[in-house]
């Protein structure tokens, strides 16, 4: 009996992505890529966020989500790439800090749907 | 991300193909490796495929500056995996809460009345004797194997073959006089007692689980701890 197929359900991100890129929305992926203390979620955790703002996954516990959120969006207009960093370091640490006293790295890019540009860019 | 990257990535994860993303975080570009190409073909040093090779090993992101680039490199292994001996009452919770923690679950059982569809809408069915099933099935490092059948002559050849697999986890129901009957038949079949301590039996974290439902709780919460503090015994 072959095994069916599996998907991980809401939780695999990464199938969502691809989902939503075959509706047609303009997205861009965060993904977490280093962390330092205690921070709530693992390097490689990712988040997707569409041009409307709608959201799936997480890069922390819900303390930077907002603001990853809003560079998600200049990242879709920009379609540049950039690193966020998120940290306890002065009093805004509740607006978009975390909480526990953790650092992380927060890597924000476009999902870049260019099916008739030439040229494999990958290597 | 390009479009096609996402989908070969995707694509290879539904193929149950390990493989590792880098990604370049100055300049944007991404590259996918694939984890299981013969290593040694090429002498020359190679210190990407080595990290490649690192983060598929240990499933755990790397960052690394090589070459003067920042790079960020991810493992794609294939889902965890669940095998469970037995489509008893605790089953029906243990396939629901694995899956939603990210396991691919099967179950075995050759009585057709326990592993029936309309008891396991959703899980992967194997009416089979388990050597056979896990013969097609062979745990690897990144399986657990819970027998919870109660009945030795399904329970006992399963773990059999996780004994003698990398499985990471090997977990047994049954009570204590159960179990110490179960490592004597297992003693007597040329096992060790060194082989033996890996079976978790009675399986599960004590936290006074009545129900089914915690039961398997207790049970899977063992198997995570199995997974991600392998050295606390």
């Amino acid at each position: 009996m072959p095994a069916k197929t599996f998907h991980m359900k809401d939780s695999d991100i990464l199938d969502i992505t691809g989902q939503w890129v075959s509706e047609g929305r303009r997205l861009a992926l965060a993904t977490v890529i280093e962390t330092w203390g205690s921070s709530p979620r693992p390097a490689g955790s990712h988040l997707v966020v569409d041009s409307a703002g709608h959201f799936e996954g997480s890069v922390s516990g819900g303390c930077v989500e907002s603001a990853v959120i809003s560079a998600a969006l200049e990242v879709m207009q920009s379609g540049r790439g950039r690193i966020l960093e998120f940290g306890v370091s002065n009093e805004l640490a509740w607006e978009v800090g975390l909480a526990c006293g953790g650092r992380i790295q927060v890597y924000v890019e476009p999902i870049e749907t260019t099916p008739c540009v030439g040229g494999d860019q990958r290597n | 991300m390009q479009e096609s990257i996402l989908s070969e990535l995707n694509q290879a994860r539904s193929n149950r193909q390990a493989v590792v993303l880098v990604t370049n975080l100055g300049m944007g570009q991404q590259k996918l490796l694939v984890g299981d190409s013969a290593p040694g073909t090429d002498p020359r040093p190679d210190p990407l495929r080595d990290h490649a090779r690192q983060v598929l090993e240990t499933n755990t992101c790397l960052r690394v500056r090589l070459d003067e680039q920042d790079l960020f490199i991810q493992p794609f292994n294939p889902p965890l995996r669940m095998l469970i001996i037995g489509a008893v009452h605790i089953t029906q919770y243990l396939t629901d809460f694995s899956r939603l923690c990210g396991f691919e679950v099967f179950v075995i059982d050759p009585r057709r009345a326990f592993a029936s569809r309309d008891r396991f809408p959703d899980s992967e069915l194997i009416d089979a004797w388990p050597d056979q099933a896990m013969t097609r099935l062979p745990p690897d490092a990144r399986t657990a194997v819970v027998t919870l059948s109660h009945d030795p002559k399904l329970d006992d050849p399963a773990l059999c073959r996780a004994l003698n697999s990398p499985a990471f986890y090997v977990g047994a129901l049954g009570s204590r006089k159960t179990a110490r009957a179960r490592n004597q038949r297992l003693l007597e079949s040329g096992f060790s007692a060194a082989q033996i301590v890996r079976i978790h039996g009675p399986a599960g974290l004590d936290i006074g689980a009545e129900s089914p439902a915690e039961i398997a709780v207790s049970i899977l919460a063992e198997a995570i701890n199995r997974l991600h503090k392998p050295e606390h015994e």
